[in-house]
């Protein structure tokens, strides 16, 4: 799954995912974890020490879950990579950021028809006057 | 009124080419039809039975003027010559093509208009009573509470793929004109023990399929913490409400299913995570915002207007509008004119090109510039005074629109009905019309009183019928329309869904069914000021129901 970043799609290697069970059967560092919609990521936050990227999955771009999702792991405090994963469109690209993901891995089918550019032009957009200033 | 500053005009417009984008996105197949739906649905278009439909929000009900010219503009150049009054305070036009669509949005951007979260499943147009900043009985002026949220969820980041529509209803008077308690969220401004003024909220109220009335998860909310506990609210929903299936997915039976003390538990919780001050909006900002909507300058009036009175003796049919279509006002010497868009006959709701001409023109001359659209489709001049009231008449009755029948009989609400939407079971416009004719008499009306019938041509109750005193929804059984009936529903501070009276009833025996109804509440009423309503409080519905099946066994 090609990762989208401010550069371009990244085709990294597939991390080597653990599940948020698995947390607790590992002390391991540098661990990476993929976590679903209905996880209560709370129970996550005492294993953030040994955490360097969190997956939340989008099994639909129409599931808004992840966006909760991840403004629950930013206010808990985790400070690692957050990445969103799955089925999320160039549209909904600043969404995810503004709401605390530092990037987001795509389809390979959903790269192939909205390429770069059309992530960019979603990352450009004007926000709405409250969130501006905010903001500033 | 509110008016855009740069930040507002910016996004508006880029938000237009942003739709403009999309739609050449769908069409060179960047986009799939799933993936562009809700895209389209957040910019208020829907795909109808025979053409699309777009939804132009009306921001808690209010217009000025100049935008109430623009909306006849774009009705006569790209519609059939007439719009149609939600009860979500917006309008909608019925027959605009596809191509026109991204132009009609930047007509609407030059007034300071849009279509954005009319509908998807994201949070939708605020709406407010639409006597706000006029109403003698007002706490506060809700509206600068329904802007503050309108800008707050205007393209809310984590809040735009929620498991279903979130709608939002602010009053700020105890008498409730807002439906707040069968709203997702409802505001209810009210003061607590030291004067100061605050929300209750009411969680969890809706219609549609399973009608329930709102909880208060919390009876007084200082104003500065609205939007913390907003987000709250909503990220608890996000998080939980459920996605499995659409017919379950709204808040309300999340409220249902997890009880109000632990969703109130939830949402507390929530809330004093957050921080709440990186939510709220600063004083200065709501200053600002609550400046917009400082009264117009009122000139000083006596409470008793001479020329009103001797008006009023020269002409019966004037007095009777009087009477019925117009309210209390704060201000002495002014009055609150509902304009009836309900001529008998008409399509509830629907005003052509020429009456939102006529409207903005007499709001310009006559009305300090405003008006409201209101939930009950109806269109509210806010501030009259007393002694230009017999002028205006004259200017809304040469257009068409002073049909004395504000809160009686003839004064129905009913969605497009099967005339038009792509969901509807029945017609719901004809069977509206058909009861208007029956009590076209409006002395016979006015005797009648109160009456509120409510009409939905489908179960999603966009006519409310659940919470009409009489309410009518039609399905459909094997080809055939088939029409329920509800009495005893109510829309106000006192919400109740109303009970239904028995099996369905054809097109046709609506109309005589309703009747006698009436006739039986006639007979039946404590006195001549008892209402419809009170009398079936006090009765129940057997006596209602005898009435109305009636006619049923002597046909059988």
């Amino acid at each position: 799954m090609p990762l989208v970043t401010k550069d371009g799609f990244q085709h990294l290697p597939e991390a080597a995912y653990i599940t948020v069970d698995q947390l607790t059967e590992t002390d391991e560092p540098w661990l990476a974890v993929e976590v679903a919609g209905d996880v209560d990521v709370s129970a996550i936050a005492p294993h953030f020490e040994k955490i360097s990227l969190i997956a939340v999955q989008f099994p639909s771009f129409a599931d808004g879950r992840g966006f909760s999702i991840a403004r629950h792991l930013k206010r808990l405090g985790f400070d690692g990579e957050l990445r969103a994963r799955g089925h999320i469109i160039a549209d909904q690209y600043a969404h995810a950021l503004a709401c605390g993901f530092d990037g987001v891995e795509i389809n390979d089918e959903v790269a192939e028809r909205q390429p770069f550019d059309q992530w960019q032009d979603a990352a450009n957009k004007v926000l709405p006057p409250y969130r501006q200033k905010m903001a500033g | 009124m509110y008016r855009y500053d740069e930040f507002d005009a910016a996004y508006v417009k880029d938000r237009v080419n942003t739709f403009r984008g999309q739609v050449n996105r769908r069409i060179d197949g960047s986009l799939t039809e799933d993936e562009f739906k809700p895209l389209r649905l957040m910019n208020g278009l829907y795909l109808q039975l025979h053409a699309y439909m777009l939804r132009v929000a009306i921001p808690y009900g209010t217009l000025s003027s100049r935008q109430m010219r623009a909306l006849a503009m774009i009705a006569s150049k790209w519609d059939k010559g007439y719009g149609h009054l939600t009860t979500r305070q917006n309008i909608q036009y019925n027959w605009p093509a596809l191509k026109d669509v991204p132009d009609i949005l930047d007509a609407l951007a030059d007034v300071e208009m849009h279509a954005i979260q009319t509908s998807g499943n994201c949070i939708r147009n605020v709406t407010a009573d639409h006597f706000a900043g006029a109403a003698a009985d007002e706490i506060e002026d809700p509206r600068p509470t329904a802007e503050i949220i309108r800008q707050w969820s205007t393209e809310h980041p984590e809040f735009l793929y929620l498991p279903r529509k979130f709608k939002i209803a602010v009053t700020g008077s105890p008498n409730d004109r807002a439906v707040t308690k069968a709203h997702d969220i409802g505001l209810r401004m009210v003061r607590n023990d030291t004067g100061e003024a605050g929300y209750e909220v009411i969680v969890g109220g809706g219609l549609g399929r399973s009608p329930f009335v709102g909880k208060v998860v919390r009876d007084f909310l200082p104003k500065s913490d609205l939007l913390p506990y907003l987000e709250a609210i909503l990220r608890v929903y996000n998080l939980h409400g459920r996605r499995d299936n659409k017919y379950k997915a709204r808040i309300k039976i999340l409220v249902h299913e997890t009880g109000i003390e632990d969703l109130r538990a939830m949402v507390e919780r929530e809330f004093e995570q957050l921080d709440g001050p990186s939510v709220a909006l600063a004083e200065e900002e709501v200053a600002r915002i609550e400046a917009y909507f400082a009264p117009p300058v009122f000139a000083k009036l006596p409470q008793h207007s001479s020329a009103l009175e001797q008006a009023k003796k020269a002409d019966a049919e004037f007095a009777a509008w009087v009477e019925t279509n117009t309210d209390a006002h704060k201000q002495s010497g002014y009055t609150i004119v509902t304009v009836s868009a309900k001529a008998i006959g008409e399509a509830p709701g629907d005003l052509t090109t020429a009456q939102m001409d006529v409207l903005a023109d007499i709001a310009e001359q006559y009305g300090h510039d405003e008006l409201r659209i209101s939930h009950e489709q109806n269109v509210i001049l806010p501030h009259v005074r007393l002694d230009d009231l017999r002028i205006v008449h004259a200017a809304l009755a040469d257009a068409g629109l002073a049909t004395a029948n504000a809160n009686l009989i003839s004064d129905i609400i009913a969605c497009p009905g099967l005339d038009y939407c792509a969901l509807a079971t029945a017609r719901s416009i004809p069977v509206a019309q058909d009861i208007q004719q029956r009590f076209a008499d409006p002395v016979r009306a006015k005797a009648i009183g109160e009456f509120k019938i409510k009409i939905s041509g489908c179960i999603n109750a966009c006519g409310h019928h659940h919470v009409g005193h009489v309410g009518i929804l039609g399905l459909e059984k094997a080809g055939i329309e088939n029409y329920q009936i509800t009495l005893g529903g109510d829309h106000t501070e006192t919400t109740a869904i109303g009970d239904r009276a028995g099996p369905g009833f054809a097109f046709e025996q609506v109309g005589p069914a309703i009747e006698r109804l009436v006739d039986a509440y006639i007979s039946l009423r404590a006195n001549d000021n008892e209402r419809f309503l009170d009398t079936y409080r006090r009765l129940g519905l057997e006596p209602f129901k005898t009435a109305l099946y009636d006619n049923e066994r002597t046909a059988a």
